[in-house]
């Protein structure tokens, strides 16, 4: 009963905090030094039309490197904290067969997700969306065929290899950037072509290819390794 | 009006969230509330960069680049969000592996039944 007057008065101040800031808050009406700044020079100096990308994957280039760490530490960690726990066996409950419906439906529509989110990352520099969003697509394949099929095993090797690969392959083009561009992750290594069209924007289509698969390859190892566990 | 919309809702969510993981004892039911509280922050960072009578950020016929400064809202705290609810993500799963390897070693959920770091 204590405890629940306590979280109470708590939750109190909290509230008074969040209503004093929320009814002084005016919204601006011109946006600010940073913000104008993206605005006006993102589409002459990177060639991206989706500004959120641009600062993403170049402006704020090496935030989004450690982010991508931090979600690799993240999966990596879920990795070891349930490698200890015995594997569930595939056939130690017998478990009803999966439905032919679900089964062929599953299978119909895991295609056209990753399809879609292939395509959400390599439109990217263009369009809303771009790497996570497209890696969190890719990912929900995975988690759709584990829906339909709980016992399904996905080659943990595989993921790992794309992961790696990506994430090196992301590392390797910022370093090119500093050599032939200017600095850390610059996209301008490749041309930055004409605006609005799909080879644009210089290395942002490809480093956000490469993030996208990367972020659905961590994804689907989270998936996978939580998937894996026994049924208590 | 959108905006005190969109903060007010955030906040509130937050706070549910707050209340959601101060009063529940099961884990699994605290892991909820803070992904609640979660989106409630990502709502209040959003709606802050919005503005009246402004657009995407993305350039296209609408938004011509010499007029983009007028045109678009603040991208800023939308890439913010893009980080914070992949973050959020990875700190969900996290919690959920914790709480999977408590109840196997405790064959339970109930927060209060693990005292070790009480005092």
């Amino acid at each position: 009963m204590i405890k629940h007057v306590t979280a109470m008065l708590l939750l109190a101040v909290i509230g008074g905090i969040f209503f004093t800031l929320y009814s002084g808050y005016a919204p601006d009406t011109e946006l600010n030094t940073t913000a104008s700044y993206y605005a006006e020079n993102t589409a002459k100096d990177l060639g991206a039309t989706n500004i959120v990308t641009a600062i993403i994957v170049t402006y704020r280039g090496l935030d989004t490197l450690g982010e991508v760490t931090v979600l690799f530490l993240a999966a990596a960690v879920v990795g070891l904290v349930l490698a200890n726990s015995k594997v569930a066996d595939a056939n130690a409950h017998n478990r009803a067969p999966v439905g032919e419906l679900l089964a062929t439906g599953s299978r119909a529509l895991v295609p056209l997700i990753l399809l879609l989110g292939a395509y959400v990352f390599v439109n990217g520099h263009l369009t809303p969306g771009g790497g996570f969003q497209g890696g969190a697509i890719v990912a929900s394949a995975m988690l759709l065929l584990l829906l339909a099929n709980p016992v399904r095993r996905f080659s943990h090797r595989l993921i790992a290899v794309i992961e790696s690969f990506s994430g090196l392959t992301y590392v390797l083009l910022g370093i090119a950037g500093l050599f032939w561009a200017g600095g850390f992750l610059d996209n301008r290594i490749l041309p930055t072509g004409e605006l609005g069209a799909l080879f644009s924007a210089g290395a942002i289509p490809l480093i956000y290819s490469l993030i996208g698969l990367k972020v659905g390859a961590e994804f689907s190892s989270i998936l996978s390794n939580l998937s894996e566990t026994e049924e208590l | 009006m959108i905006v005190q919309i969109a903060l007010a809702t955030g906040f509130v969510l937050i706070l549910i969230g707050f209340y959601g993981a101060l009063t529940n004892r099961n884990l699994f039911r605290m892991i909820i509330a803070f992904t609640v509280a979660n989106t409630g922050v990502h709502l209040v960072l959003v709606a802050v960069g919005y503005m009246d009578g402004r657009t995407a950020p993305i350039l296209d016929a609408a938004v011509p680049v010499a007029e983009a400064a007028s045109r678009i809202i603040d991208p800023v705290p939308q890439a913010l969000v893009l980080t914070a609810i992949v973050i959020g993500l990875g700190i969900t799963a996290l919690m959920l592996a914790f709480a999977y390897k408590l109840y196997e070693k405790r064959q339970t959920l109930d927060i209060s039944k693990f005292t070790e770091l009480k005092w």
